[in-house]
């Protein structure tokens, strides 16, 4: 009875005695890197296991590193995203699932798994994709770590998160840790929206796709990979018309194969196999564990600092190339000012409501303060004037008659793009 | 938690920022806006308030295609400038580097696009295929050869093809309006 007592004294029956021995001799002192807020003891220990709440984009090979990681430092809510199911051929390395899994939500299987393994970690899934959420779902959290494999979803998070940043509210500034591989090459990076430099300052970094001159494509294969790009962009809509190609479909991948198949036999070339066929329509490079693993570490280690305080954290963007030896690198990336997401000027301003748009017009060119010449304004969805090209100006031009007021709603938003602008302005309208 | 709200600058100026046009879309604007076309090319727009598909008319007024009017489809996706533009040919027309399909062969279309090329690259680009055919790329090898073999006979049949007449089995699309 009284021992009873004593375990489940301070903390839930989940606790037991040395889980946190090691992550407290990082919480329980400062050392000679804490930052100077950091206070060491129960409060921090209480706000990683009990308050933080943190939310992990992708549940596939780096997600289960991740969730693993996370769940055995300490962090006890965690929601995770994926929009996948899973497949044989994850097995080898997203620990978290079984066989019996084959078919079944990642998410899923993943917060189970982590749930039964971790006692007292609540893991909250979602099947479905991150566009399916809004602001207020992300405004929950501290912290984010993505483990995505697509560029298409990180500039989407990543937008949504600058977006969110509200002057007013301290709170909807969260960071977003960014974890990616391919193959023996990753990349780990700490993103504070409009502090440092966003995922979109960084777009010109990324390798471009492989893709081959088409005249080469359609004359003089040499290479297996070849032959698999003629079947898939110039026989496919030639013999499919306007039906889309569906890369996760094994019937369309089959129909690719043995036509690219049936096309390297009349050049004689060897290496057509279903495998590439996958590969190359769905732009696969293998994944590799260990460098999973290793960026998966970098980014929990950063969300832990983080979190806690209690040591510097990245700043910004670590690399790491395994190809040739083992080689990293850290440095800082710089924002960009003609950053279409987070760079740029906004500014709020306030108009008569009588105001027409050719007056707001006239008085963005007389500001001191924003030099443009000939600008073209849009909001979300639709255009109010356009400079050119000159059908769109035609279409346009009836609205320089009409009030501001009748096209953009009280606190609404206008983009305009001039080539004197680096990239865009975003201007906030105020009536009076 | 850091306190990563006391790193913020500017707080002066930081009027609340949230645009919800994406970025494509802006960019787009920007490119679109920006254009700086000569007379032989006219954009068309099925839908005016849809900016990211739309047609290109390019009407050369000098070389061996002038005077013919060619319908080039654009389509932009939200991975724009990642990727780029999908251009197709919306005629059956006789060039040595477009195909029968439509499908187009320029660099910079595919295996040399960068994100600082914009609409106005690519523009320029595909009338620089009218008056420089180029029969080391070609995607329709019977012209190609052609092309290769006989400059005069390669000229006759461009002509044939613009007025929408046939060469070797292959009927063309009229493009002289």
């Amino acid at each position: 009875m009284a021992a009873a007592a004593v375990v489940n004294g301070t903390a839930s029956s989940s606790e037991w005695e040395g889980r946190y021995y090691h992550v407290d001799q990082i919480l329980d002192r400062s050392g000679p890197r804490t930052d100077p807020s950091f206070l060491a003891g129960d409060e921090v220990k209480e706000f990683l296991r009990e308050k933080c709440k943190i939310l992990v984009i992708g549940a596939g090979g780096l997600g289960c590193e991740i969730l693993a990681n996370l769940a055995l430092s300490g962090f006890k809510d965690i929601h995770v995203i994926d929009m996948d199911t899973i497949d044989i051929s994850n097995l080898n390395r997203q620990f978290l699932f079984r066989q019996k899994d084959v078919g079944k939500s990642k998410a899923i299987v993943a917060a189970e798994f982590i749930m039964n393994r971790v006692p007292g970690v609540k893991v909250t899934p979602y099947f479905g994709k991150i566009q399916d959420k809004d602001e207020d779902y992300y405004m929950q959290f501290n912290l984010i770590i993505c483990g995505l494999d697509s560029v298409e979803a990180r500039r989407w998070i990543n937008a949504t998160l600058v977006n969110m940043v509200d002057s007013d509210n301290p709170e909807s500034l969260k960071p977003l840790i960014d974890g990616g591989t391919e193959g023996f090459k990753g990349q780990a990076r700490v993103i504070l929206p409009t502090v440092t430099s966003c995922y979109e300052c960084s777009l010109d970094m990324l390798n471009k796709p492989t893709a081959f001159p088409i005249c080469t494509i359609a004359n003089t294969p040499r290479l297996p990979e070849h032959c698999i790009e003629w079947a898939s962009v110039l026989e496919w809509p030639k013999v499919h018309g306007d039906k889309k190609l569906d890369t996760d479909n094994p019937e369309h991948i089959s129909w690719l194969y043995q036509v690219a198949a049936a096309r390297a036999k009349e050049f004689k070339i060897e290496g057509v196999t279903y495998s590439l066929t996958q590969g190359v329509v769905k732009n696969i490079i293998p994944a590799i564990a260990s460098t999973n693993a290793i960026i998966a570490a970098s980014c929990c280690n950063e969300a832990f600092k983080i979190a806690t305080s209690s040591a510097a954290y990245l700043n910004n963007y670590f690399m790491l190339i395994g190809t040739d030896g083992v080689y990293s690198y850290t440095f800082e990336h710089e924002k960009r000012d003609d950053c279409p997401v987070c760079g740029g000027q906004s500014l709020a301003i306030t108009v008569n409501k009588e105001w027409t748009v050719e007056r707001l017009i006239d008085m963005l060119i007389e500001r001191q303060d924003i030099q443009v010449k000939k600008p073209s304004l849009s909001t979300p969805g639709k255009q109010i004037y356009f400079q050119a090209p000159p059908q769109l100006e035609l279409a346009t031009r009836p609205n320089l008659e009409k009030k501001i007021s009748d096209l953009v709603p009280d606190g609404g938003e206008i983009t305009v793009t001039a080539t004197t602008l680096p990239f865009n302005l975003s201007l906030r309208v105020k009536y009076t | 938690m850091i306190k990563i709200w006391s790193m913020k600058k500017n707080e002066d100026q930081a009027a609340k920022k949230r645009p919800k046009t994406s970025a494509a879309q802006i960019r787009v604007q920007k490119d679109l806006t920006e254009l700086d076309l000569p007379s032989t090319m006219q954009t068309k727009f099925a839908d005016e308030a849809d900016i990211l598909n739309f047609e290109l008319i390019i009407t050369p007024d000098e070389g061996m295609y002038k005077g013919g009017s060619f319908e080039f489809s654009f389509n932009i996706n939200a991975n724009y400038p990642h990727e780029p533009p999908k251009v197709k040919c919306k005629q059956v027309i006789y060039h040595p580097n477009v195909d029968l399909e439509g499908n187009v062969c320029l660099n910079i279309l595919r295996e040399d696009w960068k994100p600082v090329l914009n609409l106005n690259s690519v523009m320029v680009g595909l009338q620089y295929l009218f008056l420089e055919p180029n029969a080391d790329d070609p995607l329709n090898k019977e012209a190609a050869e052609e092309l290769k073999r006989n400059r005069e006979q390669f000229v006759y049949n461009v002509k044939v093809s613009m007025r929408g007449g046939s060469i070797k089995g292959v009927q063309y699309n009229k493009v002289i309006p």
